[in-house]
């Protein structure tokens, strides 16, 4: 941006754009000050005195995530407030169907957890004299590993928090339709003329081409709702570790009552961090469970915008369901068919005398591929193993 | 500032309009803006609200040509930017021997052998007028192109290694689209100017309508129109665009129809929702429901 053109005049008005800007920034929105000084060579081409058209040329060039519209709408009527105060009347035609409601702050939610770095005598707030010297014995890591995710004292769960960050995450690659030179089965027509010119252009050598292969992407549905609690907190530090430790995008959502995506808080780099983000963007800790309603707002809403490209599915939840069984088993088949595969984890599965009876679980149960416990650091395990050789075909 | 062929915003909604395209503000400033600051558009939204519409109206109005690129996963640039005749390229060698040549590699990866695939054709410099690159269901194709292409956007060149880099001497009109089945790489959306094409309001859809097939029956029309904005509301797996709306309304005044009848309407309800869950959820009661209501609100 070294030569820009004659800015429209009223120094003033830069002024108040570049402060916009700021709050747009503030507000979360991706929006620098290149962005900016472009609005305001595009504002010499319109007439900012129509105040709609402002609003759209601004909107057009701060704003590229339908998302991020009602901020920006919010943001708009808030800092360019007609100076005679008062309803704003070239309100734009733009209200349409209802959306979801501004990213306003939520009342305070119980942090799910604190930051992991904290000292582990003040986690959880319990009284430090329940001190498991965690000495790096096999049996000692052995009854760690075994031990039930709903029965650790704070210093055992700091500890399974720093052996989860070990595990190591890989997921089953899909082929992709892309192309790279090499190995494969498919001719290289380019290559091969190329080649062969010193030969004058007899095919002597063949060059070939093989498919690419890339990670599937994964979606991950979590139940926080009151029956899980005792998982929750470190379920959420799962799906930090997983999101981060697969190396690719993880779009991650949890319900209870209602359906709410994570990814985007789950991305701060420190964990506690996106763990507060996370509980602040939530509104329904420990509410009571409708998988069905959480599984319909997933298809409907989400389903086509993630689950493109062989997507793998893993739903954590111990299937008790107040909802309607019908339904959830209606959207349970839509899922199944949607995805590559649909992995159901189940933290109850692990003592030995569950069995998968509630009215949820069986309607479930049917269009689930891999019904998996995750109830302990082994469990853990496994299902990085079996994630990582998921390129077998489905098994029915 | 290339395309400064209208002056104002209403100058080019008006010449939408004739054009049968009927724009609101919002997306009039948008196209506005983008040719006025040469910078590409992309359009979000549901399928069938007429963002594909706006490249080809746009290619009318500005009477130049429209090039297309469907994107799909995989797509490289051999399908994209260009690839070589390999065909005519092996039977020039062979001619070259038979007259006891050797092929001369400069003639052997020159123009003449050069196919042009839609991005290299819309830089090209044949064309009178810049052309309109419609960039089409962009969230279809994959990172890769995603890359390549923002580097083709930010300054119109192609670098071909035999030949060397050809640049557009004045830069096309872009559009890209996506129906948001993935999300598109922010780096690629910050370099254009974004719209959200919403579904139309009662009266807008009515004016789609009416402009696109005036020969409809003004009862029917506005019938439909009710029909499909109540629709919208519905709890459904795919809500019908304006697209459907059209088609609708078509295939009912083909089926000579005068207004809306609950069995026809159940009859040809496949034109407007695609699929079969949804079909049987409005079929019988919620038709009659919402002609009733259609009905009441006219």
């Amino acid at each position: 941006m070294d030569k820009l053109p004659p800015l429209p005049p009223g120094g003033q008005l830069v002024h108040n754009l570049l402060l916009f800007g700021r709050l747009l920034r503030a507000l979360g929105l991706d929006v620098n000050p290149g962005r900016v000084m472009d609005l305001t060579v595009a504002l010499g081409q319109i007439d900012i005195g129509r105040r709609s058209d402002f609003y759209f040329a601004a909107r057009s060039l701060l704003v590229h995530k339908r998302e991020d519209l009602p901020l920006f709408d919010q943001a708009f009527q808030l800092f360019w407030r007609p100076p005679t105060e008062g309803q704003f009347v070239g309100k734009p035609a733009y209200s349409g169907r209802k959306r979801q409601a501004p990213r306003t702050v939520p009342p305070p939610l119980r942090a799910p957890d604190p930051p992991p770095d904290a000292d582990p005598n003040q986690a959880n707030n319990k009284p430090p004299e329940t001190v498991l010297e965690v000495t790096r014995t096999y049996s000692a890591l052995e009854a760690l590993r075994r031990k039930d995710f709903a029965t650790l004292t704070a210093e055992e769960y700091a500890a399974i928090k720093a052996l989860m960050a070990q595990l190591n995450w890989r997921l089953g690659q899909r082929r992709t339709r892309r192309q790279t030179p090499g190995g494969g089965p498919r001719p290289d027509l380019r290559r091969t003329l190329r080649r062969n010119l010193k030969y004058g252009g007899q095919v002597l050598e063949w060059s070939v081409r093989q498919p690419q292969y890339k990670p599937r992407p994964v979606v991950v549905l979590a139940d926080i709702s009151g029956s899980m609690e005792r998982y929750t907190r470190l379920l959420l530090h799962f799906l930090y570790t997983l999101s981060r430790g697969l190396g690719q995008p993880v779009q991650t959502f949890v319900f209870s009552t209602r359906l709410t995506p994570i990814s985007r808080p789950l991305k701060h780099k420190d964990i506690g961090r996106a763990l507060s983000e996370v509980s602040r963007a939530v509104t329904d800790w420990s509410g009571g469970t409708r998988i069905g309603e959480a599984l319909k707002d997933f298809n409907y809403h989400w389903g086509r915008r993630v689950l493109g490209r062989g997507a793998v599915v893993i739903i954590i939840s111990d299937g008790w369901d107040r909802g309607d069984p019908a339904l959830a088993a209606h959207e349970m088949a839509r899922l199944q068919r949607s995805c590559y595969r649909l992995i159901w984890l189940n933290p109850l599965l692990g003592s030995a005398e569950y069995e998968p009876l509630t009215r949820g679980m069986q309607a479930a149960l049917p269009f689930v591929d891999d019904f998996l416990p995750v109830h302990n650091l082994a469990s853990l395990e496994e299902l990085a193993e079996h994630l990582a050789t998921l390129d077998d075909k489905r098994r029915r | 500032m290339a395309h400064s062929v209208f002056n104002s915003i209403d100058e080019l909604q008006a010449a939408l309009r004739a054009h049968k395209y009927v724009a609101d503000r919002g997306l009039a400033t948008a196209i506005f803006l983008a040719l006025r600051l040469g910078r590409p558009l992309f359009l979000e939204g549901e399928a069938g609200v007429g963002k594909t519409e706006v490249a080809k109206v746009l290619a009318t109005l500005l009477d130049t040509e429209l090039i297309r690129l469907q994107c799909y996963e995989g797509l490289d640039v051999n399908q994209a930017v260009y690839e070589w005749n390999y065909a005519r390229q092996m039977m020039h060698i062979r001619l070259a021997e038979a007259r006891g040549e050797r092929p001369d590699e400069a003639e052997l990866f020159g123009p003449q052998f050069l196919l042009r695939r839609p991005l290299l054709q819309a830089i090209d410099a044949s064309h009178a007028r810049p052309p309109v690159l419609l960039v089409d269901e962009l969230d279809r194709s994959d990172e890769e192109f995603e890359a390549y292409l923002l580097e083709v956007l930010s300054d119109f060149q192609i670098t071909i290694p035999e030949i060397g880099t050809l640049k557009a001497p004045r830069p096309p009109v872009v559009v890209l689209t996506s129906n948001r089945t993935r999300e598109v790489h922010d780096a690629l959306k910050r370099r254009c100017l974004y719209f959200w094409i919403d579904y139309p309001s009662f009266e807008k859809e009515l004016e789609i309508v009416r402009t696109r097939l005036p020969d409809a029956p003004e009862a029917l029309t506005r019938q439909i129109t009710g029909f499909v904005q109540d629709l919208r509301h519905a709890d459904l797996y795919k809500l019908p665009g304006v697209a459907e709306t059209l088609d609708w309304t078509a295939a009912l005044v083909a089926l000579d129809q005068k207004a809306l009848d609950p069995e026809v309407v159940d009859e040809t309800l496949g034109v407007i929702l695609k699929y079969q869950d949804d079909v049987q959820k409005v079929k019988g009661e919620q038709t009659r429901a919402i002609i009733g209501r259609v009905n009441v609100g006219a």
